[in-house]
């Protein structure tokens, strides 16, 4: 092995941003909303009074927590055409491609720990409010949506985003399916021309800048927002 | 659904015509074990020396601190994995990196992951141990000093037995984390528990079988270390202070 070789990065940049990192970006994008729309969802559930909604919730989220992401990502990989073929009644699996499962992993994968933070906000928010909308007239979803979740959202945004953040690295687990997604873009190249230590550093370099960059985001983001009391 | 059921593939043998497959699991969760062992003891000792310089009083010594942290907190562990496994053999001088490279197969894949799960992970620890430590009453280090205690002493009798005590539940979690962490080595060809499912999947295809015994395995091992952690939390409590919840309502 020679040199560092800067060439082989600026050649693949467009395959490795354009291919890669566009891959990337929309599966975090889509896991994010995914998966915090259902977080919210499964966090009420399990705060709800009646057991038979609260129980299914939390053994979900419990079993997700207890397992390795990437044993998620090959349960629903195989997991996921079934349920499809299930559904449409062809008796057979459907085919799925690479990134609908991967999104469709991501946000059940990552609804399991939005819910926990967004259970923390629900909770933040003092019980005499939720009364008084009950006292107002409003009903339970009214009362949740117009009072409740977005004072918990608030409250609890930059943990979300700082999750948000974690759900970006962990994108890379999808290199065990062979997808092309940043890492994967990065490691074929690596392989095709015989230039790992160039790429791996380069992609570690990137991921790297990112995460700063957004983390440093949303401390500032947390210092703007937070409601004086 | 066509899906062929057959839960007795676990007592036929495997690919290697020795052990059944529920051996071969069982041999993954060992590796999976002492992967995650090694890891930690690295990852408690490194974590707890730079979350303990995180808070001296010296800025350039908490400025190294925070941005060790900071290096391995923002780069997703696969890649980490990966510069251990791929590029660190090549940047060192090459005697050492081809010594690197001329190891055995379980061990080729092992080194690199212990190295770079526990760096990974230590980073976390150190997280929880500055986090400990400052959330005692600033008094406590002064009561040291005033004490004539050193900087160094004062840590050792003072700070770190209440703060270790403190973190005692996060780093329950963190211990969690780091078992199912090492499912990430099977990228760098580790056969761990992850990977023995996988890779029974493969030669049977017996997916769900497989999936399914790793999954309850995995929570298991869960129940397992929160038991033990709870019960060292409820050893190594000191009464009248933080404890396990309070068990008994206190004195």
């Amino acid at each position: 092995m020679g040199a560092f070789d800067f060439e082989v990065i600026e050649r693949s940049l467009r395959y490795l941003f354009f291919d890669g990192m566009a891959f990337t970006l929309k599966l975090t994008a889509m896991a994010a909303l995914g998966g915090i729309f259902f977080g919210t969802l499964l966090a009420m559930m399990r705060l709800s009074s009646h057991k038979w909604l609260s129980r299914p919730a939390t053994a979900y989220v419990n079993l997700m927590r207890s397992v390795p992401l990437l044993l998620v990502i090959f349960w629903f990989y195989f997991l996921v055409p079934f349920i499809g073929g299930w559904i449409t009644g062809s008796g057979r699996p459907i085919q799925v491609g690479g990134f609908a499962s991967s999104v469709i992993t991501f946000i059940m994968f990552e609804a399991a720990y939005y819910s926990e933070i967004m259970r923390a906000g629900i909770q933040s928010i003092p019980r005499g409010q939720v009364w008084a909308g009950y006292a107002l007239g409003l009903d339970y979803w009214q009362s949740m949506g117009n009072i409740v979740l977005p004072q918990a959202f608030r409250n609890m945004l930059p943990i979300l985003l700082t999750q948000t953040i974690i759900l970006f690295q962990d994108t890379s687990l999808v290199y065990v399916l062979s997808i092309t997604d940043f890492l994967g873009a990065a490691s074929k190249i690596a392989q095709r021309d015989g230039r790992l230590v160039e790429m791996y550093t380069f992609a570690a370099l990137v991921y790297f800048v990112v995460s700063i960059a957004l983390s440093y985001c949303v401390k500032r983001l947390q210092r703007r927002i937070a409601i004086v009391r | 659904m066509n899906y062929h059921w057959n839960w007795g593939i676990f007592f036929d043998l495997s690919e290697n015509g020795r052990d059944t497959w529920l051996a071969l699991l069982f041999h993954g969760l060992g590796w999976t074990l002492l992967t995650a062992l090694c890891a930690g003891i690295i990852a408690l000792v490194v974590g707890s020396v730079v979350g303990v310089v995180r808070t001296t009083p010296n800025r350039w010594a908490v400025r190294i601190g925070n941005g060790y942290v900071e290096i391995f907190r923002n780069i997703p562990l696969l890649v980490q994995l990966f510069l251990w496994y791929f590029v660190f053999p090549e940047v060192i001088p090459k005697g050492m990196g081809d010594a690197i490279k001329a190891m055995h197969p379980p061990w080729a894949s092992f080194v690199p992951a212990v190295i770079g799960l526990g760096l990974f992970t230590s980073a976390r620890v150190a997280e929880q141990v500055r986090a400990g430590i400052q959330s005692l009453p600033r008094g406590q280090s002064m009561a040291g000093t005033a004490l004539g205690l050193t900087l160094p002493q004062t840590y050792r009798y003072v700070l770190l037995p209440m703060a270790y005590r403190i973190i005692l539940p996060p780093m329950t979690s963190e211990v969690m984390n780091l078992i199912k962490n090492t499912s990430v080595a099977l990228t760098i060809g580790l056969i761990e528990l992850t990977a023995a499912a996988r890779s029974m999947q493969e030669f049977t295809f017996q997916v769900f079988e497989a999936f399914t015994a790793a999954t309850v395995i995995y929570i298991v091992v869960n129940l397992v270390v929160v038991t033990i952690m709870r019960w060292v939390e409820r050893r190594v409590s000191v009464p009248g202070f933080i404890g396990p919840a309070v068990a008994g309502g206190g004195h």
